[in-house]
């Protein structure tokens, strides 16, 4: 047990304060939480104002629920799972009623016919140079929206804001092998249209397709 | 292990950007296999890519109108917020309640 004296208050002194019903303790956890909730209602929802809806509706949620928040997971993980419900609800609610539940298991969760990867090559620059460049986050906002649905919102919690499977899970209701499979379906899309463009048309590998 | 059986083991030794637990078979078949090496590492790039992508900024209109909708909740919630300039002291919430009792 260590005590520490910091001038800062942690998350977690935060949580206390906010429970006992201190607004300001509550800002401030907002104020840490913000950038993540609203990038990721951005990242599933591509749109601004209904970006702005989900953020607010997950921190109204959050003040309804505070009380009685368990702390099984941190705070962050908590506010993206009430995001990403409400994201949902209004991607569901956007796309009407002909779409099919993500949660429904379709054929394309099982490993058997993932793609092969196709187009092989390293890439030209690294990751945090790319990342750099003007044109290339208007070209991964591209990719991701083209991605189905179900194998994009994946993909955001998992890989980009980095709950767990299980959570991820939890938080789509899924369960775990489907979450696996669809991360890899993402990963995978991502990775060739990524390649085709960021990759080495020179050092391009070709691969035999036998599969023994 | 060949290739396709690599693709399928992915998930499991990919966190993120990082390799991580790498089990026998996987290692074994990735050092020997060009294609999967880059493959895999097309994979990690994609993901520090988007990790390391901009933030979204928050319309500053939308702070404005995202601050006052929570403060009215808050209120309806637990009641009026005490204007005093109360930055989250916890250590010393109690100490400076009024003692009119
Ligand atoms: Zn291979």
């Amino acid at each position: 047990m260590e005590s520490h004296h910091v001038e800062e208050p942690t998350q977690f002194d935060l949580l206390r304060g906010a429970k006992a019903g201190n607004f300001s303790a509550f800002q401030q956890l907002l104020n840490i939480l913000q950038p993540r909730v609203y990038g990721l209602a951005w990242r599933i929802l591509q749109q601004q104002q209904d970006a702005e809806d989900a953020t607010q509706q997950t921190f109204l949620a959050m003040i309804e629920h505070i009380a009685d928040f368990r702390e099984e997971s941190s705070i962050a993980t908590w506010a993206m799972k009430i995001a990403s419900n409400n994201a949902l609800k209004i991607l569901r609610k956007r796309r009407g009623l002909n779409v099919i539940s993500l949660s429904q298991i379709q054929s394309e969760d099982q490993y058997s016919d993932v793609p092969t990867p196709d187009f092989i090559a390293p890439w030209a620059k690294p990751a945090d140079e790319l990342a750099q460049e003007a044109e290339v986050q208007a070209e991964l906002d591209t990719a991701l929206s083209q991605l189905d649905d179900k194998y994009r919102l994946v993909f955001i919690l998992r890989d980009v804001e980095g709950l767990s499977v299980r959570e991820t899970a939890e938080a789509l209701e899924l369960t775990e092998s489907t979450v696996k499979v669809r991360l890899l379906r993402a990963r995978l899309a991502l990775r060739e249209r990524l390649t085709r463009k960021f990759g080495n048309a020179l050092q391009v590998v070709k691969t035999t397709h036998n599969h023994s | 292990m060949n290739c396709e059986e690599l693709l399928k083991a992915l998930n499991d030794h990919v966190d993120g950007a990082e390799l991580t637990e790498l089990c026998e078979e996987f290692s074994q078949h990735l050092a020997g296999c060009n294609p999967c090496q880059i493959v895999v590492d097309n994979i990690r790039q994609t993901i520090s890519l988007y990790r390391a992508g901009e933030p979204y900024e928050m319309p500053a209109a939308f702070q404005e109108r995202l601050q006052q909708s929570l403060k009215s909740r808050w209120e309806e919630k637990f009641g009026s917020i005490s204007t005093g300039s109360s930055t989250v002291g916890f250590r010393e919430t109690g100490l400076d309640r009024p003692s009119e009792n």
